[in-house]
């Protein structure tokens, strides 16, 4: 099985050009936020400043938290066409109206919590967001020379392109970019971009350099029909795998600061500096709920993938070694992987431990998944060691 | 545990939004919606109560929370006490099968005596969620040692060598276990531990999901209308047909839908018109599945190494073996096999064929073999590779390995043959460079000595089988394939020690009581080494031996190494495997929702109907499923005529507003995610 050079030199530079183009992304993404922190600053002498904080802590604690946000919201509410009708339906004064009133401002703000759209996004102004759009299109290229240098590195090597470390990790990085194009086709998640390509690039960056191998014939013992699956099932579930402990990370940042908030609303804390700036990034991120909601999402979407892969492997294993399940260090560790993400799904469902503490459960779920893919292959040798560097 | 009657099932609390998306709970319209005030006091704090262990499976309700409580999907819920979560916490003590834990179990006949309370409640503490996260944390923590010392399962040499690294500490991990961690008792009792607290929470979910899966949904709350998403309108028709058409409706939508029957009362006396309909039902027994299914893999991997064995034999062409214990070089077995007993196969290695890349990497190796899968079958032809085991029902013949046994024959001073074997040499590197040992105790020679030492004789050589003189390592092989075989060969003789019962290794000459012979051959006469090449029939016998024996290689057979392995449970291991899978999904795909319909007679004749409903699970798109619904409803209940907008004041209470306003509300927040619009416009003032 010769390899064919041509095919393995397009591979390179599809890489290294999708990499720039996914670096510009990158850019782009930053850059709304960027100005999209300009341009409220520049509106901050129409928004009062104070009313905003207020309004923003989503999710009220206390009834006395709650009826701080009440008042903010119905302030706002005359502002709103949506509530007027209502309000001009009966008599202001009217007890039912006022009533309704307070559903609807209550309802609005429950919607706005749970919202995926990043925060006011009315007010970003419209060059920012023109610059967001163009880096979509940038990652939808990106993507597409990244898919191109996955499918020439299989021409190149004529065999299905995940043999070794540097194409598993070129492959995570695709299907975590994926996640993140397909998330955005169905709720408007732009605000996630930046945050996925940061380590995507940084990953790729890695796999180009360090983890790099010529293009070569598979090893024997991974040419099997059942490790091919079993490769893919983990490929894809740790690519998206990859997006929640990025937006578990980012729920936590954001939870931080609507703890910040509250305490400020409530006038147990000072606003600080970058509070009275509206917050900068964190203030566009949608609120925790919403982070963690998308969370659980990603992770339930991936995690009966990962179970497959699991167990594919396991038939493999069963046809190649003659036993379906020995604890090899890879075996442990992916297990372990798949307990703490089940711990991360029992946990959402338990009073007490979703939120922080589910996030928590992630990030370890998630350093899990990378011992098991770099630390075991890496440093703890066993029977999956051949699957190389 | 009292089962609760299925009116009280219906509000119970759940993390309605729990594991997802709850946009559309708006917990203020939901207290309005008017939820039965005796249900109300039953609501636990979640979906599994965890103070109160018990796991609800209808863990799916209507919210109850104050709007001050923030909705179930509040991460704060975890962080901070919130009033509303402290208070449910500290949940109703004397309700529902769900609710446990709490100090008084009053409900519970068992709840008064000592030691029993305290079993129940050691009881509930084991199956509640709580502590199966915290027993599956450990499980995951428990396992990492596994990984990083070495285990004895895997590669005993390195457990060996570590020991001999690490004299302090060494023993100490032994003692623990900490080489045979997925053996351990501590690495056991955490997933028995487990897998009891599963089997308890299951028992109970099970009859849980039954009961809900053979009643009627939960009855409609006060007002439908008022939950997000829900709306009202008049029709022409009475109630009782509007919600018989209304049931229909969610019927022909595959919803389990049940009308409250004609003689129904409401709380207050009025007459209730009402349709419950719930969908979904699947999650939950996805859900049930995938943890039957855990406790079944558990179960089948126990069974597999109970029952289960591996051996490895090493077969010469031309000969073969049968399953039974002493065919065996190497066996180990389950705690419960019968050695006695194994399947009775037998199989024959006819010809062994291995192919080679030019640099020597190997492309295909191939063992056909004949096999009898029984005692008195016929036998069948078949060819085992690598990755490609033999399958005879519970048991795969694996080909692990491969070598070559050059024939050894042993003649006397006439010519006869004395002895002559296949002998398999060991290879030691890619191409095939083999070291052989030769034993022959019975060589017809006669003791010496007075105290009779036997003359026995030992050869022990090395196998090249592409053979090639380096001029500073002698001769090497440099290709696995035997297309010039040699064999460097020095022999022996005296006292082997074979006879006296100690246990030797047969590919080591224990030299002790042995003296080396000078040889005559290839090389020339009385040399301690010679170079035999078994292809050319004049350079491949040693004469010069004592008695005046010889000794000639004459041919190479190849020999295979095939391990047998057999697990019992191996394929129902795959069943639950699969069931994981499926439940899995279902579980995690499908969502659980209920839509309820109530009819109020309006005052004008005709009915008011109101229409409203609650998704468990990610409400991604049942704002739009809600929306399609109330068009169709609306549909059957308001025929062709067209409608008037109710007018203010005609029936609208100061509640009635609110309610209006709601409904037009929800179906704003409808209609801008979903850009349907079942019904707006029609309640505008
Ligand atoms: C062997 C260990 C266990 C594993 C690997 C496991 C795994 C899982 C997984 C992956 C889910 C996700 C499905 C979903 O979110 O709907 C789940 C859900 C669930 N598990 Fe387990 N589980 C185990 C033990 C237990 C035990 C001991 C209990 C009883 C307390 C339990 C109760 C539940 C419940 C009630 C759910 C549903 C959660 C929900 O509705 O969101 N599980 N389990």
């Amino acid at each position: 099985m010769a390899v064919n050079e041509g095919f393995a030199s397009l591979s390179n530079h599809l890489f290294g050009s999708g990499m720039a183009v996914y670096s510009v992304a990158m850019l782009g993404f930053a850059a709304e936020f960027a100005f999209s922190r300009l341009g409220t600053r520049q509106d901050e002498a129409v928004v009062v400043g104070d009313e905003a904080v207020t309004s923003a802590v989503p999710a009220a604690r206390t009834s006395a938290e709650r009826s701080a946000v009440l008042v903010g919201a119905s302030t706002a509410a005359p502002t709103d066409p949506a509530v007027s009708p209502v309000s001009g339906g009966g008599d202001p004064t009217d007890a039912a109206a006022a009533r309704a009133r307070e559903i609807e401002a209550v309802r609005r703000r429950d919607r706005a919590a749970h919202s995926l759209a990043g925060g006011d996004d009315p007010q970003v102004p419209a060059r920012a967001r023109w610059v967001g759009r163009i880096a979509v299109g940038a990652t939808v290229i990106g993507w597409a020379l990244h898919l191109a240098s996955v499918i020439t590195r299989g021409f190149a090597a004529d065999r299905v392109p995940w043999g070794n470390m540097y194409e598993y990790s070129s492959m995570i990085c695709l299907i975590a970019v994926t996640t993140f194009l397909g998330l955005i086709t169905r709720h408007n998640v732009r605000w996630l971009g930046v945050f996925v390509m940061v380590p995507v690039v940084l990953y790729l960056g890695f796999a180009g350099t360090v983890l790099y191998v010529a293009p070569g014939p598979l090893v024997p013992a991974l040419n099997s029909y059942w490790l091919k699956i079993h490769v893919v099932g983990a490929i894809v579930a740790s690519g998206v795998f990859l997006v929640s402990a990025v937006t578990t990370v980012l729920f936590l940042v954001k939870e931080r600061w609507e703890n910040r908030l509250a305490e400020v609303a409530t006038g147990r804390a000072e606003a600080s500096r970058a509070m009275q700036n509206r917050g900068g990034i964190v203030m566009r991120l949608p609120s925790s709920a919403a982070l963690d909601t998308l969370t659980y999402r990603v992770i339930a979407f991936a995690f009966p993938i990962w179970t497959f892969a699991i167990i594919a492997g396991a038939i493999w294993a069963e046809a190649a070694w003659g036993r379906y399940w020995g604890w090899d260090p890879k075996e442990t560790w992916s297990f372990i992987t798949w307990v703490c993400y089940a711990a991360y799904l029992h946990a959402r469902a338990t009073a007490g431990w979703r939120g922080r503490r589910a996030a928590t459960i992630s990030l370890v779920a998630f350093t899990a998944l990378f011992v098991d893919y770099y630390v075991v292959n890496l440093v703890i040798s066993g029977l999956h060691s051949y699957a190389g560097v | 545990m009292t089962p609760t009657p299925s009116s009280a099932s219906s509000i119970r609390a759940a993390g309605l939004d729990g594991a997802d998306e709850t946009a559309e709970i708006d917990e203020t319209a939901g207290q309005d919606a008017g939820f039965d005030q005796d249900t109300a006091t039953r609501r636990l704090p979640d979906g599994h109560a965890d103070a109160a262990p018990a796991v609800r499976p209808e863990a799916f309700d209507p919210p109850p929370r104050s709007a001050g409580a923030g909705t179930g999907t509040d991460p704060r819920s975890g962080t901070k006490a919130e009033p509303g979560t402290a208070a449910r916490e500290e949940a109703p003590p004397a309700d529902g099968p769900g609710v446990t834990g709490a100090p008084a179990t009053g409900a519970s006949p068992v709840g008064r005596s000592g030691p029993l309370a305290f079993a129940v409640r050691s009881w509930r503490q084991l199956t509640s969620m709580r502590t199966a996260l915290l027993l599956l944390f450990l499980l995951a923590l428990a396992a990492v040692p596994g990984s990083l010392l070495p285990q004895r399962n895997i590669n005993p040499l390195r457990v060996e060598l570590y020991l001999n690294d690490h004299p302090t500490l060494g023993p100490v991990l032994d003692r623990l276990s900490g080489f045979d961690v997925f053996a351990a008792p501590w690495f056991a009792a955490i997933y028995l531990l487990l897998f009891i607290s599963l089997i308890g929470c299951l028992s109970s979910r099970i009859r849980w999901h039954a009961r809900a899966l053979f009643t009627a949904p939960p009855k409609a709350p006060a007002r439908p209308g008022r939950l997000p998403g829900g709306s009202s309108w008049t029709s022409p028709l009475p109630p009782d047909e509007a919600t018989a058409l209304a049931r229909g409706v969610l019927r022909g939508r595959r919803f389990r839908a049940s009308a409250a029957p004609p003689d129904a009362r409401r709380p207050d006396g009025s007459p209730d018109h009402s349709v419950a309909a719930e969908k979904g039902y699947l999650r939950e027994t996805g859900n049930l599945v995938f943890h039957v299914a855990l406790v079944g893999l558990l179960a089948a991997v126990g069974f597999g190494s109970w029952f289960g064995y591996s051996g490895t034999t090493l077969v010469v062409s031309g000969d073969g073996f049968a399953n039974t214990l002493i065919s065996y070089d190497q066996f180990s077995g389950g705690k419960l096999v019968n050695t006695a007993k194994l399947q009775p196969f037998s199989l024959t290695l006819d010809r062994f064929q291995a192919s080679y890349q030019p640099n020597g990497e190997p492309a295909d190796f191939r063992a056909n073999v004949s096999y009898a899968p029984d005692l008195d079958t016929p036998t069948r032809p078949a060819t085992i590779r690598v990755n490609h085991p033999l399958v005879l029902d519970d048991a795969k013949i694996y080909l692990i390995g491969h070598g070559y046994a050059p024939h050894f024959v042993l003649r006397d001073a006439k010519g006869r043959v004395v002895w002559q074997n296949n002998v398999p040499c060991t290879p030691r590197d890619g191409m095939f460079t083999s070291t052989c040992t030769v034993k022959i105790p019975d060589a017809g020679l006669a003791p010496v000595g007075t105290r009779h030492e036997p003359q026995q004789l030992a050869f022990s050589g090395v196998f090249t089988p592409t053979t090639r003189l380096d001029p500073t390592r002698g001769y090497v092989s440099i290709f696995p394939a035997a297309t010039a075989p040699g064999l460097t060969i020095t022999g022996f003789v005296g006292n082997l020690h074979l006879d006296e019962g100690v246990p030797q290794n047969v590919y080591t000459v224990d030299t002790r009581d042995m003296k080396q012979i000078a040889l005559t051959g290839p090389a020339g006469a009385d040399r301690t080494a010679q170079v035999l090449a078994p292809d050319n029939p004049r350079q491949r016998t040693l004469t010069g031996l004592p008695g005046g024996l010889s000794l000639e290689v004459d041919s190479v057979a190849e020999f295979a190494t095939f391990q047998v392995k057999a697990d019992p449970a191996k394929r129902e291991a795959l069943v639950f495997a699969v069931l994981i899978i499926v439940g899995l999904i279902a579980s995690l795909r499908v969502r659980r929702r209920r839509v309820w319909v109530r009819a109020h007679p309006a005052p004008a004749g005709g009915s008011v109907i109101e229409i409203g409903g609650l998704s468990r699970s990610h409400g991604d798109g049942f704002a739009t499923e809600l929306a399609d619904l109330t068009t169709r409803v609306r549909a059957a209940t308001e025929p062709t005529e067209p409608t008037t907008p109710r007018e203010p004041g005609a029936g609208a209470t100061a509640a009635g507003t609110a309610q209006a306003s709601t409904a037009q509300a929800s179906t704003e927040q409808a209609s801008t995610e979903q850009a349907d619009e079942p019904a707006t416009g029609k309640q505008e003032h």
